[in-house]
């Protein structure tokens, strides 16, 4: 329910926890001071017992269940049954910090670290008078709870209402609706009771319902339904039918068998009646044993149970299989292999303009294109398993150098291409390290400044477009643009008076040799590490992003291709040569007259809407020789939040790329990524924009320095 | 047409608290101080529901109740009290006097609505 997050109590709720929690943390201080003082024991238990009523009250469970605890413990000391000492102090100090955490999460959304809070719990409870058996039992509780609640579970229920049902204002349909929606549900009403016309007393309830319900939630949230009436009507749950009985009987109970296990016929009663050849169900009801609409009950029974199984068995056939890698990197080969193949045939077919041919190749194109995107859905896989190692990491690094870090994550279940995944494990070390080692203060920094004294890390992941964008961040002390610049200056990577905006600062840091840190930690300041990130999101097809506010914290967000095996490229043409470009660089398509480049005055500059946009001409980088034709276009793209245009002859259109690569001869080559076939067979090369936009920075910057 | 629920309690913060929840959930509420004020009130709206607590001044809520169901118009509306843990016996006083279901406080705006939906549908 949404409302319930602008609900002004909860708003008020905080406020007032908040100062009980500020009232806790001093009672706590002064009671370490006098341990004796029960005015204050009674103070630290009241603030608590607030904390636990309202949190219940207001949906803090969490905070609430939590609480509790605590305030057991202050109970006992209330009681003088157990004496206040630092390890009590520590802990619910702790569990102070805890709670706020779980107030402050309720806001934010952010998953509170409950590895803390376990530890806290687990401490407190062995202060208890009689901890051994308290501490384990609920853990069991708990486990055999989930084993419960994992399996679905056919229920058959009776619900006879009592004649008088109606009086106390109840309505039974809406408790027949609700176990509706506890899981697949089949009701039948059994009316056979309803008398005459002329005997019927409208206020009176004769009717009553049998229900088989499977559901996962078990016998209780059956019988919660049903609460309210328990005491008035004959309420019978029975389990009828576990999943796993599957392998022992074939088919579920015959219909004599159910209406016995119900004690609606008894079974010599029916061993009689099956002597005859008519159908049991008939039979039955002919011998006026039962009623019909019991035996209709029972038949939906077996048809509810049936329809069950069957679905379940469905489920277990489709469950996954594993392979090997590999053999999945040679399906995406063939794949792509087969969308050239394709690509020629529609080609061939157009040319040839053979409606037979044309109408096969159509076919082949909607075939190819299914398989293309299933087979690249096969190779995605979740993020979360990589950012729950991070976890570790981030423990670790925090203990090393002594920062209290938490670190949260969001949208693990993002998917990627699995090749990706694993190239993406690098960089986030890197960026973490550098969160935790340049960002994050130290406790007693952070307190200083009025932070919460734990640095949080922020890892999540979301998909935008054909994108995936992966967010590090941290609430540090940011990035200050003054000591990277000056920094850069010192390495030569700019000069004193180079003009750039926040963003190209920022781009500076994953310059090679980089690194701001004042001194050399055992994890990062030796100036290796943002390049390389730089590198490998490179490599991905990927872009980096940095955002500061100096206090406040940085953001870093990684921009990768969902895929890298087939790209949506944009096919370009220079004289005859073909080229491809990254679609999801490319912002728009622009004009070039000869006009404009006259005007430049022979800048490589154009304006695109009142913004100067330097452009490469590709023609003169390739060297291809002959004239451009009278208007050129110009492909705007852009990059880490910089526009670049190149200049080619003919934009020719969105084409399906085929990632191939260059071979180890060409690997060198600046500016190219690799190769793909077209449909005419010929080969066009893949631009590598940001390498080409990087070269060509440098040339400038040499050229400026030497002049 | 959103149904009427009337909210019977003398504590002003658990009526604003029961009538903001089920007005966010859509609902018309009627706010009454107590069971005498509850009964002059019913007879000029039309409820579908009433959530009564029970300790009340001039008109408790068991008295409420029994007044309600005399009432051959509200004979069958469902009425919910509102009862601590400790009262067991009063919950089954209120069960006899016509109490449809009941909430235990402290409640949450989640429980709240779970019961409405449970008896109203």
């Amino acid at each position: 329910m949404s409302n319930v997050d602008t609900d002004p109590g909860r708003e008020a709720f905080k406020v007032e926890a908040s100062e009980l929690l500020t009232e806790l943390e001093t009672s706590l201080l002064e009671l370490e001071e006098a341990p004796d003082d029960e005015d204050l024991i009674g103070r630290v238990f009241r603030a608590m017992h607030t904390i636990k009523g309202s949190g219940a009250m207001f949906g803090f469970d969490d905070v609430a269940a939590f609480t509790h605890d605590v305030e057991t413990v202050f109970d006992e000391v209330r009681n003088g049954r157990i004496t206040v000492t630092k390890t009590l102090i520590d802990l619910t100090l702790s569990a102070r910090d805890h709670i706020r955490a779980l107030i402050d999460s309720a806001e934010t959304g952010e998953a509170v670290d409950e590895t803390g809070a376990g530890k806290i719990t687990e401490g407190l409870r062995k202060l208890l008078p009689d901890s051994g058996e308290q501490s384990v039992a609920p853990a069991q509780e708990t486990i055999s709870q989930e084993r419960i609640e994992e399996r679905a579970v056919t229920y058959r229920v009776r619900f006879k209402p009592n004649r008088e049902l109606f009086a106390n204002g109840t309505n039974p349909m809406p408790l027949l609706n609700e176990l509706r929606t506890l899981g697949e549900c089949e009701i039948v009403a059994h009316v056979h009771d309803i008398p005459l016309l002329d005997e019927f007393d409208s206020e009176l309830c004769y009717t009553y319902w049998d229900i088989i319900l499977t559901t996962t939630n078990g016998e209780n949230a059956i019988n919660d339904v049903f609460i309210f009436v328990e005491d008035e009507c004959e309420i019978t749950v029975q389990k009828i039918d576990t999943m796993d009985a599957l392998d022992d009987e074939g088919d579920y109970k015959k219909l004599g068998e159910i209406l016995i296990e119900r004690g609606d016929v008894s079974k010599e009663e029916l061993q009689r009646i099956l002597n005859n050849k008519k159908r049991l169900g008939d039979l039955i009801v002919d011998a006026g044993l039962v009623q019909p609409d019991e035996v209709q009950a029972a038949l939906v029974e077996q048809q509810h149970v049936r329809k069950v199984r069957e679905k379940s068995q469905k489920k277990d056939s489709a469950s996954s299989i594993r392979v090997p890698s590999e053999k999945l990197d040679t399906l995406v080969n063939l794949v792509g292999e087969l969308v050239t193949v394709q690509a020629r045939l529609s080609q061939t077919a157009v040319i040839k303009n053979d409606p037979e041919i044309i109408l096969i190749s159509e076919e082949v194109e909607r075939l190819t294109s299914e398989l293309r995107d299933d087979t690249m859905s096969i190779r995605m896989l979740p993020i979360g398993t990589t950012f729950s190692k991070f976890k570790r990491l981030v423990r670790d690094l925090s203990n090393e150098l002594g920062r209290e870090v938490i670190m949260l994550t969001d949208g693990g279940d993002t998917e990627l291409d699995k090749t990706v995944i694993e190239k993406l494990n690098d960089p986030l070390v890197h960026i973490i390290r550098n969160s935790i080692d340049h960002g994050i203060e130290s406790p007693d920094e952070r307190v200083k400044k009025g932070k919460p004294k734990e640095g949080t890390v922020h890892l999540s992941a979301e998909h935008s477009g054909a994108n995936v964008l992966i967010r590090i961040k941290d609430d540090g002390k940011g990035i200050s643009t003054e000591a990277i610049k000056a920094k850069a200056v010192k390495n030569g990577l700019i000069t004193v008076d180079t003009e750039l905006s926040d963003n190209e600062i920022y781009g500076l840091i994953f310059e090679p040799g980089f690194s701001t840190a004042e001194k050399v930690t055992s994890v990062s300041g030796r100036g290796v590490g943002m390049d390389v990130v730089k590198r490998n999101i490179d490599a991905l097809r990927g872009t980096v992003d940095v955002e500061s506010t100096i206090g406040r914290g940085t953001t870093m967000t990684l921009k990768l291709p969902l895929t890298l095996a087939i790209i949506d490229g944009l096919l370009v043409r220079i004289k005859d040569e073909n080229f491809v470009i990254s679609l999801s660089s490319v912002e728009e398509c622009i004009e070039l007259t000869q006009a404009d480049v006259a005007k430049s005055h022979g800048r490589h500059m154009v304006n695109v809407r009142g913004e100067l946009v330097p452009y490469i001409r590709l023609r003169e980088w390739f060297g291809i020789s002959g004239k451009e034709p009278e208007i050129e276009q110009i492909v705007i793209t852009e990059q880490s939040g910089r526009r670049t245009g190149f200049v080619v002859d003919y934009v020719v259109g969105e084409y399906q790329t085929v990632i191939k690569s260059l071979g180890s001869i060409y690997k060198n080559v600046e500016g190219l990524s690799g190769a793909t076939i077209l449909g005419d067979g010929t080969v066009a090369l893949i631009l590598d924009i940001q390498k080409m936009t990087q070269f060509v920075e440098k040339e400038e910057l040499g050229s400026l320095n030497n002049s | 047409m959103s149904k009427t629920i009337m909210t019977v309690d003398d504590s002003a913060s658990v009526r604003q608290m029961v009538s903001f929840t089920l007005k966010g959930a859509g609902y018309e509420v009627v706010e009454a101080v107590d069971g005498k004020d509850a009964l002059t009130k019913l007879n000029s709206a039309q409820v579908q529901m009433i959530i009564t607590d029970l300790n009340m001044p001039n008109l408790d809520g068991i008295g409420l109740m029994k007044e309600v169901r005399a009432n051959p118009s509200y004979k069958f509306v469902p009425i919910i009290m509102l009862t601590t843990e400790s009262q067991d016996a009063k919950k089954q006083e209120g069960k006899a006097a016509g109490a449809t279901g009941w909430i235990v406080k402290p409640f949450k705006p989640d429980q709240l609505l779970a019961v409405v939906k449970k008896v109203l549908g």
